[in-house]
């Protein structure tokens, strides 16, 4: 009888260890471990993914292309504070392409929880037999070589020194001049967007935020938002940023007018470093969805940890019919060409005429 | 509540006064702040003396029928004051008028603190007039502005004062750099710098170096339609459109032009905009890739 108690709670603990294991998907997960199929080997991959097991994931691969290890750690777990390094891979999802004998090819839709929220990423991962085994071919990575070399930087930097607040009259500056330069309300199935550009007027950097209210005919406020992470906060003088502002849950009908504030504010800046966006071209993606796609180059000496691309898309008349944004999970390498597209819903491509990118960036500080 | 307690005593002392007529307090109408001055009383005996001003009590002890000298400490703010004598059998009182001392201080505003030259009616200045007690000088009071531009020119404006505050609108000239502003009344003067900039770009243009499959771009020195060169960093905006798709860079001006390099294949059109101000377009053969 004494014995009885320790071994009732043993039991209870090991059947509730047992239940833990099969609820948090323990049989999924040794299943997908296991390569006896092509779909079995891509599965059991992003399980290692999922699970940060890099060297079990680099071990199932198909090594034949000669990749490393480092530069598939480096390209899956991502590098230099970027994007990726912030992110874990929420969910995935594969479906069979093509299939012969030996080979076959699946699509997987990756889910990645970030820093800036939820990313989608959709790749083509081939896998090939290998005996009893499927294995999955990983493409090399192709990272840019930058020669050796010294890049002078001496672009501008501006400080704002002596705030006071006690000196009525005698040390105010002003706030920068700032101009939202246009305004366009478009309506989508499930929200309202207010979308267009803002300049910055001035000769001082401005950290800039635009906010709108849609009123009611009565002329009370339906909602108001802020374009939150769909601007470039920091503009330069002259500097034109798009801007996006979302209204979920609304409809254009009940809307009679719309209240813009630009507001600004002096704050330091550096001109440094300069993005510069190449070979932008709309295009489909392998999904067949059109996309804005282009290649982003750091023309500085520093690295931007992270970027993200606004577009600006307009009709035949230059008025702005749709901003897009997306955030890549690639660090900025000097002089290093990173790849990006962000998504046009298809009835707003037919009618794009042309279109301004804007790039933001974020660089970590440094020790 | 301390508001309460000091007013109905007074009320009481005052509601008092038509059953007097012992003694009376005779105050000059009006007087310059910080200024000595006397009360005349009649009547004989002592009394307590009350003076209620703006800001500032005073409670005595006075012999009645002698001037009650009244120090210019107690009545530097402006505003009604009352004297009030109480005795033995009731209360007498008198008010008089402490008026603003001569100008002796400004308060300058001048807005904006940066302006875009040439610019019409876009520098407000602002001056508010006090004594030397921070009193506002409601008499009309002309206040002298001052204007030196960087450029060595220098024009005055004469503005009277409206209660207290006099109100200027100008526009900026037409060449870049500090626009010292001083307001003057007498002895006091104050001044402000505002920092006239360059207005929009004007006349935009680009020159290219082609290579085989590069372009050198450059703009000529970036100015407004006054010749002032727009300030280093800001952004000018290169665009090429080839083969390869389109290709932008913002770039900011560094001493005086802005700078950019592009690959080229085949056919391209490169031009260049600096905010809203489009420049020229010029277009340039490389080789196909």
């Amino acid at each position: 009888m004494r014995r009885a108690l320790p071994i009732f709670i043993a039991l209870v603990t090991g059947v509730l260890v047992a239940a833990g294991w099969w609820r948090a998907g323990g049989f999924a997960l040794h299943a997908e471990r296991s390569a006896g199929t092509a779909e079995q080997a891509v599965r059991a991959l992003m399980a290692d993914i999922q699970a940060r097991n890099w060297d079990h994931a680099f071990a199932t691969l198909d090594h034949a292309n000669g990749i490393q290890e480092p530069d598939f750690i480096q390209e899956i777990a991502g590098t230099n504070g970027s994007l990726r390094t912030y992110s874990v891979l929420q969910s995935f999802d594969a479906w069979l392409l093509h299939e012969d004998g030996n080979h076959s090819t699946f699509r997987v839709r990756m889910n990645w929880s970030s820093a800036v929220g939820s990313l989608d990423e959709l790749r083509d991962l081939s896998t090939v037999r290998d005996g009893n085994v499927w294995r999955v071919v990983w493409s090399k990575p192709n990272y840019p070589k930058v020669p050796l070399q010294v890049l002078p930087v001496n672009y501008l930097r501006w400080d704002v020194i002596g705030r006071r607040s006690d000196d009525w009259g005698a040390a105010s500056v002003d706030s920068p001049q700032v101009r939202i330069t246009s305004m366009n309300a478009v309506e989508r199935p499930d929200r309202v967007l207010i979308l267009g550009e803002v300049e910055n007027e001035d000769t001082v950097p401005a950290y800039v935020n635009v906010n709108a209210a849609l009123l009611k005919p009565d002329g009370s406020s339906l909602d108001e938002q802020g374009s939150f992470d769909a601007i470039s906060h920091k503009l330069l003088p002259k500097q034109v940023s798009p801007y996006r502002i979302d209204f979920p849950g609304l409809r254009l009908s009940q809307v009679k007018s719309v209240r813009m504030d630009a507001r600004a504010l002096l704050v330091p800046a550096s001109a440094d470093p300069v993005i510069s966006v190449e070979n932008q071209s709309i295009d489909k993606d392998v999904v067949g969805r059109k996309v804005l796609k282009g290649v982003l180059v750091n023309q500085s000496g520093q690295t931007v940890n992270i970027a993200q691309v606004l577009a600006a898309f307009y009709d035949a008349n230059g008025k702005v019919i749709w901003v897009s944004d997306g955030y890549l999970d690639q660090a900025l390498l000097p002089q290093g060409p990173v790849p990006f597209a962000v998504s046009i819903p298809d009835e707003v491509a037919a009618r794009v005429h042309s279109y301004h990118v804007a790039v933001n960036h974020y660089i970590a500080p440094t020790a | 509540m301390p508001k309460v307690i000091l007013t109905v005593p007074f009320s009481l002392m005052l509601l008092a006064l038509p059953a007097l007529g012992q003694s009376a307090l005779r105050a000059p109408s009006s007087v310059s702040a910080g200024s000595s001055f006397s009360i005349a009383t009649s009547g004989t005996g002592t009394a307590m003396l009350y003076l209620l001003g703006p800001s500032h009590v005073v409670k005595r002890a006075i012999e009645l029928g002698q001037d009650l000298p009244i120090a210019g400490s107690d009545v530097v703010a402006s505003g009604w004051y009352q004297a009030v004598a109480c005795e033995s059998g009731g209360c007498t009182s008198t008010t008089f008028q402490v008026l603003p001392s001569s100008p002796a201080r400004l308060r300058f505003l001048v807005h904006p603190s940066r302006v875009p030259v040439s610019a019409p009616d876009a520098i407000n200045a602002t001056a508010l007039v006090f004594d030397r007690f921070e009193n506002t000088v409601l008499e009309r009071t002309n206040v002298e502005f001052h204007f030196f531009s960087a450029a060595g020119s220098a024009f005055d404006r004469s503005v009277p004062t409206v209660r207290g505050i006099a109100w200027l609108q100008i526009g900026s000239t037409s060449k870049q750099g500090p626009l010292r502003v001083v307001a003057s009344v007498g002895e006091a003067a104050e001044a402000r710098i505002i920092q006239q900039v360059a207005s929009e770009a004007c006349g935009l243009r680009i020159q290219a170096i082609s290579g085989p499959r590069t372009v050198k771009l450059q703009t000529d020195p970036v100015r407004d339609c006054g010749g002032n060169p727009l300030p280093d960093g800001t952004v000018v905006s290169f665009t090429k459109i080839d083969d390869a798709g389109r290709s932008t860079v913002d770039t900011p001006i560094r001493k005086g032009v802005a700078s950019a390099q592009f690959a080229v294949s085949g056919r391209a059109r490169i031009s260049v905009a600096c905010g809203v101000v489009l420049g020229n377009e010029i277009s340039v053969n490389g080789e196909r890739r």
